[in-house]
């Protein structure tokens, strides 16, 4: 590497540092078997999901909810318009009584009807799955929020402080869940679930659900689960195991 | 301009040039001393610096939608690429005075910049941290 690109490299924000070790020039080491190499577009191959285990998730806790605020810049949510990217969801069969507590979140459809309603493009999936926002192109006119059947967008009414740089965001578009797509480019894995692993419940899991051998399509393999509303044939890339 | 004073077509062409040479020295003038803002924090720019004053805007947004739509990160000209670098040595940010990276060119140049209605306007910390200051323009 000659001085110029390093300095570059330097400069580019360190990624590269981050997601691998050099073990030779031009040679890196990648601690995710699933990561895309930096400057890599996201790849069709992957598709990018989580599975919650609702026999897992403790009811009152609500730590993934905390973590994705913080990771995200978001005020805690104290009205009903405030964001919210993630929810949890607190659910009692009244026969039984048996309770149930979930997180429920953008669950990144296959065929997501925010995409199909939006006048402009700025909903979008990404090649590995993720549904986002694009909000250069957003004009705020909510027409996903109606057409998603989770609830799982927001709109920001007021003007927004204290953005992460990984995370803009601002005042007249809707956003939602991204999946922690900033950390999951460079290897990581979305906050809500290192939170619920760090509080010991490890309710969620997070992997690529097109290839076979990763922990989460074994578990789907091996464990019954469902998506929210399958009726709607949305094909969720969020599963719910228990409910 | 200096033309006020004068009816209609009353100048002449020799005084006219004179008057047009001097707008121009005059405004060369203002415009070499340029607005002073926070020297970048370490290395040459991701491109010559004439180039980025022309085009950064161009560059910024081509690789923004690589990056917001097909996730291609790092981008070689990303927005909080310019902060990390160009960030003021005490506050960490673009924006404040004119003396701030960001704002004091644009507000030198009299160009609406509405990047950080959304995008932080500060370094991150990571690269706070290995900042040299000072370092050569
Ligand atoms: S609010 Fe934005 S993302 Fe949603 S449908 Fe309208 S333009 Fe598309």
């Amino acid at each position: 590497m000659n001085p110029v690109d390093k300095r570059r490299r330097e400069f580019l924000g360190g990624a590269a540092a981050l997601a691998g070790a050099m073990i030779a020039p031009g040679v890196f080491l990648y601690d995710y078997a699933q990561a895309k190499a930096p400057g890599e577009p996201a790849s069709g191959k992957v598709r990018w999901g989580m599975l919650v285990d609702t026999t897992k998730c403790e009811s009152g806790c609500n730590d993934c909810v905390v973590a994705c605020n913080t990771e995200h810049g978001l005020p805690e949510a104290t009205r009903a318009t405030d964001a919210q990217w993630i929810r949890k969801v607190e659910l009692k069969d009244l026969r039984s009584g048996k309770a149930i507590s979930a997180p429920v979140m953008c669950q990144h459809c296959a065929e997501p009807p925010c995409v199909d309603v939006c006048p402009t493009g700025a909903s979008f999936k990404r090649e590995d799955g993720i549904v986002l926002v694009d909000r250069h192109t957003c004009i705020g006119c909510r027409y996903c929020m109606m057409a998603c059947p989770y609830n799982a967008r927001s709109f920001v009414h007021e003007p927004t402080t204290g953005q992460k740089p990984d995370v803009p965001r601002g005042k007249g578009c809707v956003e939602s869940c991204t999946l922690c797509v900033h950390k999951v480019d460079r290897g990581g894995t979305p906050s809500c679930v290192e939170a619920c692993a760090a509080a010991g419940h490890e309710a969620i899991l997070f992997g690529d659900l097109n290839d076979p051998q990763s922990e989460i399509s074994r578990r789907i393999a091996s464990v019954a689960t469902t998506q929210l509303r399958a009726d709607l044939r949305t094909d969720n890339g969020v599963r719910y195991r228990g409910l | 301009m200096a033309m006020a004073g004068f009816p209609r077509g009353s100048l002449r062409p020799a005084l006219a040039a004179a008057l047009l040479l001097g707008a121009v020295a005059a405004g060369a003038g203002a415009l070499a001393a340029g607005p002073s803002l926070d020297p970048a924090r370490a290395g040459p720019c991701v491109e010559d610096p004439k180039l980025m004053r022309r085009s950064h805007m161009d560059f910024l947004k081509h690789d923004r939608d690589d990056t917001v739509r097909r996730g291609i990160r790092p981008a070689k000209h990303s927005l909080a690429g310019c902060v990390d670098c160009h960030a003021n040595a005490k506050d960490g940010r673009v924006l404040g005075s004119d003396g701030h990276f960001c704002q004091g060119c644009h507000s030198y140049a009299a160009v609406k910049l509405d990047c950080f209605d959304c995008h932080a306007a500060t370094a991150r910390p990571a690269q706070t941290a290995s900042a040299v200051p000072g370092a050569a323009r």
